[in-house]
C-alpha cells in the first residue's frame, strides 16, 4: 500500500492575498464593514482635501504674496519669514552665532542616541554645564570681539529653545533638592521646602511670568532695572523647579524602607545613600514623569508671549499681521505646531530609549 | 482685614506714581546710553511691526526714530521693547523704556492716574464697523439685531455697548481672542459686522479671501487719539518728545521732505529756517541741527503716514483726520518759533 498524498488544493482566492486578508480583517462582520467604510470616507473626504491645500495645490517658491496663485497653502510665507521664526530681531550679521548654537547642541545631543559611544557621560555633563556658558557668551556677545546683543533682540526659535533648556537643565537639580528638602527630619529645612513647592505649585505659570514682568519692576529701586528675560527664566525656573520636586518625591516613596535600611546597614551617611543607592532607583522610576514635564515646560514657553518676548509662536503671530500677505494664518499656525511636534517627540523617543536601557525589570 | 489690604493697595500705588515721578534727567540717561529705549506693540500693522526684513517700522515707530535722530542724531540708534497692552505702562513707570509709542489712546484716566504724559497725537483714531458688502447695509444706524465680531478686554466692546444702548438698537457680541481669529470669524459668516478702530479695520481688511467684498461704514463711533507717552515730572524730556512730533508736523507743512531738505537748508524761508538751524534745538538741549536730522532721517508727518498707512503701504489709509489743519484735518503743530 503506498501512501498516496493528495497534493492540497490551493486555498480559494477570496481567503488569500490581499482579498483574504481584507475580508479576515475589514470586513469580518456587517459592523467591522460598515466601519471600514465610513473609515474610508472619512479619509477620502478629510485627509484628500487637507493634502491637496499642503501638498498638492500649495505653492512653494518665491518671496512674497504674488507667488501665492493656486488657491492651496501658502508655504511662501513661512519661507519668506524663516529668518524671524528662528533668529527673531538677531543682527543678519550675527546669524552665524545662532548657526553655531543650533550644530553645537545637535552635535551634543546626537552621542545620547548611540549605546556605546566613547565618553558619553561627559559629553552629557558638558551639555548640562559647559555648553549652557558657551551659549551665555556666544549670544551676549560684549566679549572675545563679539558684537553685543542685547536679549530684547532674541526671538524665534531660539529663544523659545534657551528658555526650555534654561528651565529644564536647572530646574531638574532644584527640583531634587527640594523633594529630599520636603522629605527630611529637619523640621526648619523640611517647612522651608513645603512651602517653597506650595506657593510655586499654587500659582499658574501665566501669573508668575506677569508678576516677574509687571510688578516686579515697580518695587524694585529706582534705577534698578534687570534684563526682562532673565525676569521670566528666573520665573520659569523657580515654577518648573516645584513640579520637578513633586514628581521626584514620588519616585522617592516608590523605593522600598528596606533599600533606606540596607544603606544604613552598610554605614553610608545620608550622601551617599542617597546618590548611591536611592536616587539611581528613585529617579529611573520617574523618568515618564520628569519627560513629562520637560514637554509640558517646552510648550509652556509659549506663555512668555504674554510679557512681549516674540517666541517662535509670538514671532509668527506677529508676522501673520502683516499686511503684505493675505490671510496666512493656518500656514504659520501649523508651522508653529510642527516645529513643536518636532521637539517634544524628539524628547519622548529619547526617554522611551532611556527607559529601555535602564529597566531592570520593573516593566511589563 | 479689609482696611489693611485697601491700605496696602494703596501705598503699592503711591509707590508707584511716585516712582513714576520723580525720575529725572532721561534726556541725559538717552545721551549718556547712547541709544534711545522704545516701547512698541508686539505686531499691529502700519504702526509697529517687523517687516520683511525684520526690522521694526509703522508710525509709532517712525515717532520713535524721529525722537532718536533728534536726541542722538541718528535714527538707528532705537532699542526697540515689545510691549502687551497689559505691561505698557509699568514698563514706562519703572524706567525700563524711555518713552511708550504703541497706539496708545490718549484719555483722562491714563493722563491723570497712571503718572504718565502724553507728549502729542500722531494717529487721530476712531471705532467703525466693516460689514459684507452684499448685506446692503450703507450706516451703522441700520446695523439693528446684528451679529458684531469684537475682540475681548479692550475699549472697543465698552464703546459698542454704548453706541448701541444710545441708538436704542440690540445686537449679538461675538467675541474672540486675536484679531487674526475676528476676521475668520467674519469671513466664516459668524458675525454680520466687525468692529475695531478704523485703522485696523483696513489691516484687517486685506486678510480677507475677498477685500473687495467688504466694505468700512462711514460712522466713528470713538475718539481715539493715539499718540507718544513719557513719564510725568521730566519736562526736560517731555517737551524732547512733543516737539520732535511737533517738527515732524510743521515738516510737512512747510514743504519740508527728506528728498528736499538738504536744498531747503538754504531757503529764504524763515520758518525752515528755524526748524533746520537756528537755536530752538539749544533750547531743548539739543543739537542745532535736530530739525534737520529728523525730516532726513525719517521725513515728515505726511511722508511717514504715506509710507506706514497711506498710499504707499497695503493699508491705503486716507488722511481724513490726519490730514493737516490747512488741508481740513486736525494735525496742527505750534509753531517753532
Amino acid at each position: 500500500m503506498t501512501d498516496l498524498e493528495h497534493p492540497s488544493l490551493a486555498p480559494p482566492v477570496s481567503s488569500v492575498g490581499i482579498v483574504g486578508w481584507m475580508r479576515q480583517n475589514l470586513f469580518s462582520t456587517p459592523l467591522n464593514a460598515g466601519l471600514t467604510l465610513l473609515a474610508v470616507g472619512l479619509i477620502y473626504f478629510l485627509l484628500v482635501p487637507l493634502f491637496e491645500w499642503a501638498v498638492w495645490n500649495a505653492d512653494w517658491r518665491g518671496s512674497d504674496q504674488s507667488d501665492c496663485t493656486s488657491g492651496g497653502a501658502c508655504w511662501v510665507f513661512i519661507r519668506a519669514r524663516l529668518d524671524l521664526f528662528i533668529y527673531g530681531f538677531f543682527p543678519t550679521s550675527e546669524y552665524w552665532r545662532v548657526d553655531v548654537v543650533f550644530a553645537l547642541l545637535a552635535v551634543l545631543i546626537v552621542p545620547q542616541f548611540f549605546d556605546r559611544f566613547p565618553r558619553k557621560g561627559w559629553i552629557g555633563l558638558f551639555t548640562l554645564i559647559g555648553f549652557p556658558i558657551i551659549v551665555y557668551f556666544l549670544m551676549m556677545g560684549g566679549s572675545f570681539g563679539l558684537e553685543p546683543v542685547e536679549t530684547g533682540k532674541w526671538g524665534g526659535l531660539i529663544l523659545t529653545l534657551v528658555l526650555a533648556f534654561v528651565g529644564i537643565v536647572a530646574a531638574l537639580p532644584i527640583g531634587i533638592v527640594l523633594a529630599l528638602g520636603r522629605r527630611s527630619t529637619m523640621p526648619v529645612i523640611r517647612t522651608i521646602c513645603i512651602c517653597f513647592i506650595e506657593l510655586w505649585r499654587g500659582v499658574p505659570l501665566i501669573s508668575v511670568l506677569f508678576m516677574a514682568s509687571v510688578m516686579l519692576p515697580l518695587f524694585l529701586p529706582e534705577g534698578v532695572n534687570f534684563d526682562k528675560l532673565l525676569r521670566a527664566l528666573i520665573g520659569i525656573v523657580l515654577f518648573q523647579s516645584a513640579y520637578m520636586a513633586e514628581v521626584i518625591r514620588g519616585g522617592l516613596q516608590a523605593i522600598p524602607k528596606g533599600q533606606y535600611e540596607a544603606a544604613r546597614a552598610l554605614g553610608l551617611g545620608y550622601w551617599k545613600s542617597m546618590s548611591l543607592i536611592i536616587l539611581p532607583q528613585a529617579l529611573k522610576l520617574v523618568i515618564p514623569g520628569v519627560v513629562n514635564t520637560f514637554i509640558a515646560l517646552f510648550k509652556d514657553t509659549t506663555l512668555v508671549l504674554i510679557i512681549g518676548l516674540l517666541d517662535i509662536l509670538a514671532s509668527v503671530q506677529s508676522a501673520i499681521v502683516d499686511p503684505a500677505w493675505r490671510n496666512v494664518s493656518t500656514e504659520g499656525y501649523l508651522f508653529a505646531a510642527f516645529s513643536f511636534w518636532v521637539f517634544c517627540f524628539s524628547i519622548s523617543r529619547y526617554s522611551q530609549a532611556l527607559e529601555r536601557k535602564l529597566q531592570t525589570g520593573y516593566s511589563r | 482685614m479689609k482696611k489693611i489690604t485697601i491700605g496696602l493697595l494703596g501705598a503699592t500705588a503711591a509707590f508707584s506714581m511716585m516712582m513714576g515721578s520723580v525720575q529725572a534727567g532721561t534726556l541725559d540717561d538717552v545721551k549718556r546710553k547712547g541709544s534711545l529705549t522704545c516701547g512698541v506693540s508686539t505686531g499691529l500693522p502700519g504702526f509697529s511691526n517687523a517687516n520683511s526684513k525684520n526690522v521694526w517700522s509703522g508710525l509709532d515707530v517712525d515717532v520713535c526714530r524721529a525722537v532718536a535722530a533728534a536726541v542722538l542724531g541718528d535714527a538707528g540708534k532705537v532699542k526697540y521693547t515689545p510691549l502687551t497692552a497689559k505691561e505698557r505702562f509699568t514698563a514706562l513707570q519703572s524706567g525700563e523704556i524711555d518713552m511708550l509709542s504703541r497706539n496708545t489712546t490718549w484719555t483722562h484716566t491714563r493722563d491723570t492716574s497712571l503718572g504718565i504724559n502724553f507728549a502729542g497725537v500722531n494717529y487721530y483714531d476712531g471705532q467703525g464697523f466693516m460689514v459684507s458688502k452684499n448685506l446692503g447695509v450703507k450706516s451703522a444706524t441700520e446695523l439693528d439685531g446684528a451679529a458684531v465680531c469684537i475682540q475681548a478686554g479692550t475699549t472697543t466692546e465698552l464703546n459698542l455697548a454704548d453706541y448701541f444702548r444710545l441708538k436704542g438698537m440690540k445686537y449679538k457680541a461675538v467675541v474672540f481672542d486675536t484679531s487674526d481669529q475676528s476676521v475668520k470669524g467674519f469671513e466664516s459668516g459668524r458675525c454680520d459686522v466687525l468692529t475695531s478702530d478704523q485703522s485696523q479695520l483696513y489691516a484687517l481688511r486685506i486678510k480677507l479671501a475677498n477685500p473687495g467684498n467688504a466694505v468700512v461704514l462711514p460712522e466713528v463711533i470713538s475718539k481715539e487719539p493715539l499718540g507718544p507717552v513719557v513719564r510725568q515730572g521730566d519736562d526736560a524730556w517731555f517737551n524732547v518728545v512733543k516737539w520732535s512730533l511737533f517738527a515732524m508736523v510743521n515738516a510737512e507743512e512747510l514743504g519740508v521732505t527728506s528728498g528736499n531738505v538738504d536744498s531747503m537748508k538754504s531757503s529764504a524761508n524763515p520758518g525752515v529756517k528755524r526748524l533746520l538751524s537756528g537755536d530752538a534745538g539749544k533750547k531743548l538741549g539739543l543739537n542745532s541741527d535736530w530739525g534737520y536730522n529728523i525730516v532726513k532721517q525719517v521725513g515728515n508727518y505726511g511722508e511717514a503716514f504715506e509710507r506706514n498707512v497711506g498710499k504707499g503701504s497695503a493699508l491705503k489709509i486716507g488722511r481724513g483726520l490726519n490730514a493737516l489743519w490747512s488741508k481740513g484735518g486736525l494735525q496742527y503743530a505750534p509753531p517753532i518759533r
